[in-house]
């Protein structure tokens, strides 16, 4: 059950990135510019990979649907085995789970998994046309429900709840923006002072602008390999991964959550003892034996700040409610027992979808090799990922040196 | 025939104007109620079963969470007036079915009119219009009253 030792090792053996940013190129190019830094990092031709797994983008038409295969022509047709993985956020770990598990099973040795986007100013938006049986649709037509107006709901539950302030969520954004000062791929490299994020205007209350992560161009990628062919690549120490959490919830799902109008019923069955985030995280903590306890960083989907505040209690950082207190307590900045968003996270990113589970683990990776420079943690061995989703997507991903 | 026109739903069989009452489906075997009412099996996965009744939903309930829309949504939201006015989401708790429906917030009322446990009661409200007929949504209006959650 724990994948912690022995042989069924996945090494992470390269990671690269094109920087976050609006750049008006195709995604393909920012494909090509990830992968071409991944394989250098890793040593290893193109020639050589035998599988490519590619995170879809739903905004890029036609070639963007078939991602996989578009980068894989654009790097030249090597006759590597293709998928490509469309799991919304979660897209770049279900392309991580398919190749981890392929070269698991012995059919890869080496794998190039990648994820590019670009994406269009303003609110994400449901497809065009009259789609009165899409719920992505429905929630814009009927509600106006926008993406903001979720966490718009998960923040003012965490103020009525746990007497959570406006103040308290500022604070999350000025410590990524902290952390992000470092990061050379990270789009926003600026110091946001508090009263800036509270001068801004309210998008969807109480989360104002600077609460709320925008949405960029960028890629990611990282080479995956068995321990065998990394061993023969002579890559000393390499970076391991213990878990991926690609979770479904467990009927019934009883927190509103994208782009759902309506929860699952509890009328018949009892929800299940932890709800669907906890239970992303869970799920690699059970495979890997790894628990909370032995973190020694996280990069955690911060679409909002009080987002960020969710999911430490949901990976087990604190109890429910403490959020707050841990922030301010400097546990989650550098420098403190268990750094979180040590990249900047979404605040500094912003969100490019396919890539952004791919660029969390490419983070950790660097921060487990010691190699993320002035936002380096110290002494780093254990870094977790989590993302989720929408219509039921786990993102989770434990890594180790 | 001004009235008549305005009592359109914006979406068929999805809620009833005349009492205002959410349109759900219920799972008969295993008592699991679904809204959007458009599920054709039971989503117990230990039940399954497929032969579901259409049922009214409880029309009062408690404010699980509120937020609201500063900003225009995008397309395919209508906004109903020029300039944009903003409004109020609230995402409401049923006792009875145990699950929680997501609605705008009455005319009238925003989010300083809410909080976790207000109580509220379903209305239908115009939501869209296109000159001719104001096509009608179910909405959330608050009732003044708070209960211990
Ligand atoms: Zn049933």
């Amino acid at each position: 059950m724990t994948g912690g030792s022995g042989t069924g090792q996945v090494a992470v053996i390269g990671a690269g990135m094109h920087p976050w940013g609006k750049w008006g190129k195709p995604f393909v190019a920012y494909a090509v510019a990830a992968a071409k830094a991944a394989l250098g990092d890793a040593g290893v031709d193109w020639s050589d990979v035998d599988f490519i797994a590619g995170g879809e983008t739903v905004r890029n038409g036609y070639g963007g649907y078939v991602a996989g295969s578009t980068i894989a022509r654009s790097l030249g047709w090597n006759g590597a085995r293709v998928a490509t993985c469309y799991a919304a956020c979660a897209s770049g770990s279900a392309a991580v789970e398919a190749a981890r598990t392929r070269i698991l099973a012995g059919l890869s040795n080496v794998a190039l998994v990648i994820g590019a986007d670009t994406t269009p100013k303003g609110f994400l938006a449901p497809n065009a046309g009259d789609r009165w049986d899409d719920p992505d649709w429905l929630r814009f037509r009927l509600i106006g429900a926008t993406n903001p107006a979720y966490f718009g709901l998960y923040a003012r539950r965490r103020i009525d709840l746990y007497g959570a302030s406006p103040a308290d969520f500022a604070a999350v954004k000025v410590k990524n923006s902290k952390h992000g000062l470092h990061n050379p791929f990270a789009r926003y490299r600026k110091e946001v002072a508090a009263e800036d994020v509270m001068a801004s205007p309210v998008v969807a209350d109480p989360l104002r602008l600077l609460d709320i992560c925008a949405t960029s161009d960028g890629a990611a990628a990282v080479v995956l390999a068995s321990a065998e062919f990394a061993n023969r690549l002579g890559v000393r120490d390499s970076v391991r991964i213990r878990a991926v959490s690609t979770v479904t919830p467990t009927f019934p799902n009883t927190i509103v959550d994208l782009p759902d109008i309506a929860t699952d019923s509890a009328a018949s069955v009892a929800p299940p003892a932890i709800g669907y985030r906890e239970s992303i995280a869970a799920a690699a903590y059970e495979e890997s034996g790894i628990g909370p306890e032995d973190l020694s960083l996280a990069e955690v989907y911060d679409l909002s700040t009080a987002l960020e505040l969710d999911w430490y209690e949901d990976i087990g950082l604190c109890a429910r409610g403490e959020g707050e207190k841990l922030l301010h307590e400097g546990v989650t900045s550098i420098g403190g027992r268990v750094p979180v968003n040590p990249s900047g996270g979404l605040a500094c990113f912003g969100e490019a979808v396919p890539a952004q589970a791919i660029a969390q683990v490419c983070e950790v990776t660097w921060q487990l090799r010691g190699q993320a420079g002035d936002r380096q943690v110290a002494n780093a061995k254990v870094g977790l990922t989590i993302n989720q989703g929408l219509f039921g997507h786990g993102s989770c991903v434990i890594l180790s040196r | 025939m001004e009235l008549a026109q305005g009592r359109v739903p914006v979406i068929e069989g999805w809620f009833t104007v005349e009492p205002p009452a959410l349109l759900g489906r219920r799972c008969p075997a295993c008592g699991t109620y679904m809204f959007p009412p458009t599920g054709q099996w039971c989503p117990n996965p230990r039940c399954g079963c497929d032969d579901l009744e259409t049922v009214p939903l409880s029309r009062n309930g408690t404010v699980w969470s509120y937020t609201d829309a500063q900003y225009q949504p995008p397309a395919p939201y209508l906004p109903r007036t020029d300039p944009y006015e903003p409004f109020a989401i609230a995402a409401v708790e049923l006792e009875k079915e145990r699950m929680i429906i997501l609605g705008q917030v009455a005319d009238g009322y925003g989010v300083g009119d809410l909080s976790v446990g207000t109580r509220v009661e379903l209305v239908v409200e115009p939501l869209e219009s296109d000159g001719e007929a104001a096509k009608l949504v179910w909405r959330w209006r608050p009732l003044g009253e708070e209960v211990d959650q």
